[in-house]
């Protein structure tokens, strides 16, 4: 034989369906969250080092680029909180029909928006 | 480590484009990979154009309507054409299923057709199956009785007949094991869809002896447990089985063996 046996094609043509797409967001938002974690962190750790510390944290934080990041981690954080409960079912076995499947995918999304739009409005409401 | 892109030998590259025929009513084109073994050449998608009013309606058609009459170099594994004996299965317009029981008319514009992805390509739409079928043996799947063979019948009641359902219908066409991306990167030691789905049927046959053993075999971090419930599997069953929900039986079994 000349040359190895080539690889056929895999993801540069498969055309991944919603439970794929959600999957690897689910893997990517947990990922997401363990980073925003060391944020909190750091915010944490701020307001333990006195006021000056704490105010350059809220500076930081509160700048618009601080916001988009601390919007993104709030919808991480409710996306991956509603697929861990979808994975919780799948876990005992329910929830495998396509359809149902594709119901309780959407749900999650639409849930992960309108919590943080609702988190972010309350937010914006105590200040 | 998983690597998402192809290697240099298999990146696929523009092949040839055979012309339409000039008085086609229903003109439609397939590009189709191909790869000559014979030849020190990467893959390549060629593009053939037929006339769908002189065609049968399903994928299988149009590959055998090129074969005979344009292109007799095209090869590609094919029998039943009805959606049984699983040797059409390859990847048509970005989803795996049966050439022969997907219709031309569900697929919008040019149809790819492209093997079963990540695997080892013999020749054109025709994968090497050796490891899927020696990861398949690899499960025992036959009644296991011990210490030998009753000398009579093993009644089974209609309850545990109905088990079966849903899994005895799998004829290991490997659309489903191919379509997932845990088999993909880890497809070496993971079981995949597939075997995993078979290795359920006989696990919760009645007439089987050998649960405890079969699930020893399965209980490993790579053989059952790289399943993330990606769902590509159901996705893809041509027959409508339900691999992602066998597996998820297999992991409740374990967790009850264990509490």
């Amino acid at each position: 034989m000349a040359r190895n046996r080539p690889l056929s094609p895999h993801l540069q043509v498969y055309r991944l369906p919603l439970s794929a797409l959600m999957s690897i967001s689910h893997r990517a938002t947990g990922m997401l969250l363990a980073a925003g974690s060391l944020v909190l962190v750091y915010w944490l750790a701020a307001a333990a080092s006195g006021p000056d510390a704490f105010a350059a944290a809220q500076a930081l934080l509160g700048s618009l680029p601080g916001r988009a990041l601390l919007l993104v981690f709030t919808f991480s954080l409710f996306y991956h909180l509603g697929n861990g409960i979808r994975h919780l079912f799948w876990d005992a076995g329910l929830g495998f029909e396509l359809r149902t499947a594709h119901v309780s995918g959407v749900a999650v999304i639409v849930a992960a928006v309108v919590l943080t739009l609702a988190a972010w409005a309350l937010g914006y409401a105590m200040r | 480590m998983a690597q998402f892109t192809l290697p240099a030998d298999s990146a696929v590259r523009d092949g040839r484009t055979w012309p339409a025929p000039g008085d086609a009513k229903r003109p439609r084109t397939f590009v189709v990979y191909r790869y000559d073994p014979d030849s020190d050449e990467n893959p390549r998608r060629d593009r053939y154009t037929i006339d769908l009013a002189d065609c049968g309606p399903m994928v299988l058609d149009a590959l055998i309507k090129i074969k005979s009459e344009i292109d007799p170099t095209l090869t590609f594994r094919r029998s039943c054409r009805e959606g049984i004996c699983g040797s059409c299965a390859m990847n048509v317009g970005g989803r795996n299923g049966l050439a022969c029981i997907s219709a031309i008319e569900d697929y919008p514009g040019a149809v790819a057709v492209h093997p079963l992805p990540h695997m080892p390509v013999v020749k054109d739409l025709v994968p090497d199956m050796s490891h899927f079928y020696a990861q398949y043996a690899s499960i025992k799947p036959w009644m296991r009785s011990r210490p030998s063979p009753p000398d009579r019948e093993r009644p089974q009641s209609k309850e545990e007949r109905e088990r079966l359902d849903g899994l005895y219908e799998c004829i290991l066409c490997a659309c489903c094991s191919t379509s997932c991306p845990s088999y993909w990167w880890n497809g070496d030691r993971y079981l995949g869809p597939a075997v995993l789905l078979q290795a359920y049927r006989w696990l919760v046959d009645s007439r089987d002896e050998a649960a405890g053993e079969r699930l020893d075999d399965l209980e490993d971090p790579f053989r059952l447990y790289r399943c993330h419930t990606i769902m590509n599997c159901t996705t893809a069953c041509p027959k409508g089985l339900n691999p992602a929900k066998a597996i998820a039986g297999i992991k409740k079994m374990m967790v009850a063996r264990s509490v």
